[in-house]
């Protein structure tokens, strides 16, 4: 990928800002989100709350499937990869879909090595849990970044935790004088080129959306606050009574994140939201956010 | 003041080209934030999510109003679509130039471009335009002059009260098509001359306002 592909990778997300990337399984669940509001669509034959409830080796979906959802819609396609299966990502490249997500809620091909995202056109959006989780899927080629959070639960508190310690690491960087970078970017393995940059920008130098357990439209809007720049929704909207009504709302939560009358009014009547999951009754082997590192 | 709608979107690029221009950009969520503008920018984002979002803030009518009272438009990209009287396959948003746009016209991202061209009326130095699963405008009514014509589709038109471009102007460092939508507001700027390219502008330059800590 030269630099200016690149460039125009990490812009595509610029533009999703301020915006809800929701996921759905069908062609009918795409139109639901697209007229909701969706800035984009991920295309998955499983919602997370499903994979993890079938447990097995979750893959990327069938190409029949994704392609078919983006012929139903106009608004971006995303679709999942495993974390290092490069030949997924290649097959999703050649089906020429806008986004890839090498995703720890499918089952990781590589423990040792994710995806080199340098070699490809298509961009990429990676997980993270901190920062030196993000940079290192920067530094390998990722054009926007998402905290992990705990996907499929109904439960924001991952994704908060992980907000909230890139937040935390970024304002360390920017008050420590220079020649402690080095160290801590050792300490929390942070590629230094690049901490120096988060360092100066004050931030991560890509788009970071917020996903990994959000619900409901305060859930978007917290995370909104907390300084994300947009927000995906997994199994929140359609695991819940009524998709359509909670993806609308959801998106407007996001858009007035700032405005606690227009969240409440987007919070009234919704229904049953997705059935939670508290993460200490989840074990060890079955969180998703400690795939990848 | 140019305000710049502020649902979702590129937003924070254009208030970033704006204030290099020396103009106060002012972000504008709802109805009551809008009136007294000389003008205000649409930026890009989906334009499927801008629409409705425009429709339920009651944005929409604000737009409209304003418009009639004299503030002046500028939409990129998406905010070309929801200017357009008419859009292919789908119905218009404001409505406010006689153009004919197709939505998603090129393809998925990898199809996505950069390129530069001169736009003679804009600047006298070639603009780099960035094209990012752009929509095409096809044809233009009475009232519509062409701006920029690239093959078979049109790039940049604009009537006496709305300016439109299917690249995003915000993305890269050339403030030209800026500064030419604040004279059509009426505006001075603080930089004038041939080339409107401003050396310090690059690709990170956005997240000067999006910092997550100072």
């Amino acid at each position: 990928m030269d630099k200016k592909r690149y460039e125009l990778n990490v812009q595509l997300a610029q533009m999703l800002k301020g915006g809800v990337i929701m996921d759905v399984t069908n062609a009918q669940q795409a139109k639901i989100a697209e007229e909701a509001g969706a800035v984009a669509v991920m295309a998955l034959e499983r919602v997370p709350a499903d994979i993890r409830k079938d447990g097995g080796v979750a893959r990327m979906s069938d190409p029949t499937m994704i392609a078919e959802i983006k012929r139903s819609v106009s608004i971006p396609v995303m679709a999942k990869a495993r974390i290092g299966h490069f030949v997924e990502a290649q097959i999703l490249e050649a089906l020429k879909i806008d986004y890839i997500d090498e995703s720890e809620v499918l089952t990781p091909a590589d423990e040792e090595c994710h995806i080199d995202k340098t070699k490809f056109s298509i961009p990429f959006v990676c997980g993270a849990r901190n920062l030196g989780e993000a940079l290192r899927r920067i530094a390998e080629g990722a054009a926007m970044i998402r905290t992990k959070g705990e996907a499929g639960t109904g439960n924001v508190v991952e994704a908060v935790r992980h907000m909230r310690a890139m937040n935390r690491e970024i304002r360390q960087l920017v008050n420590m004088p220079l020649e402690e970078v080095v160290g801590f970017a050792k300490a929390g393995g942070f590629p230094y080129e690049l901490a120096l940059e988060a360092r100066k920008l004050g931030r991560l130098p890509v788009v970071n959306f917020a996903a990994g357990g959000i619900a409901t439209p305060a859930d978007a809007a917290l995370m909104m606050q907390l300084g994300c720049d947009g927000i995906f929704v997994g199994s929140g909207i359609f695991k819940s009574a009524d998709p359509a009504k909670r993806a609308r709302a959801i998106v407007i939560a996001t858009a007035y994140f700032n405005d606690p009358l227009k969240v409440l009014e987007a919070s009234m009547g919704l229904g049953e939201a997705m059935p939670g999951l508290e993460i200490s009754d989840i074990p060890e082997a079955q969180r998703l956010a400690g795939r990848g590192w | 003041m140019i305000g710049v709608l502020d649902l979702q979107g590129g937003v924070v690029e254009h208030l970033d080209h704006l204030k290099r221009l020396g103009l106060a950009g002012l972000r504008v969520k709802k109805p009551s934030e809008i009136s007294n503008l000389a003008g205000i920018i649409i930026p890009g984002g989906e334009s499927t999510c801008l629409f409705r979002l425009l429709t339920i803030s009651g944005m929409k009518e604000a737009i409209v109003r304003e418009f009639q009272q004299g503030m002046k438009i500028f939409g990129t990209c998406a905010g070309a679509i929801l200017l357009a009287k008419t859009v292919i396959g789908e119905s218009p948003c404001l409505a406010l130039i006689d153009i004919e746009v197709e939505r998603n016209s090129f393809g998925s991202q990898m199809d996505s471009f950069f390129c530069e061209a001169l736009v003679p009326r804009v600047s006298s130095m070639p603009v780099p335009l960035t094209f990012i699963r752009a929509p095409k405008i096809k044809k233009i009514g009475p009232g519509v002059d062409i701006l920029l014509k690239i093959g078979n589709y049109i790039a940049a038109a604009e009537s006496p009260d709305v300016l439109v471009t299917i690249f995003h102007p915000e993305l890269a460092g050339s403030l030209a098509f800026h500064r030419y939508f604040a004279h059509k507001c009426g505006l001075k700027t603080i930089k004038e001359g041939r080339s409107m390219d401003d050396p310090t502008w690059n690709a990170k330059s956005w997240t000067q306002f999006a910092r997550v800590a100072d």
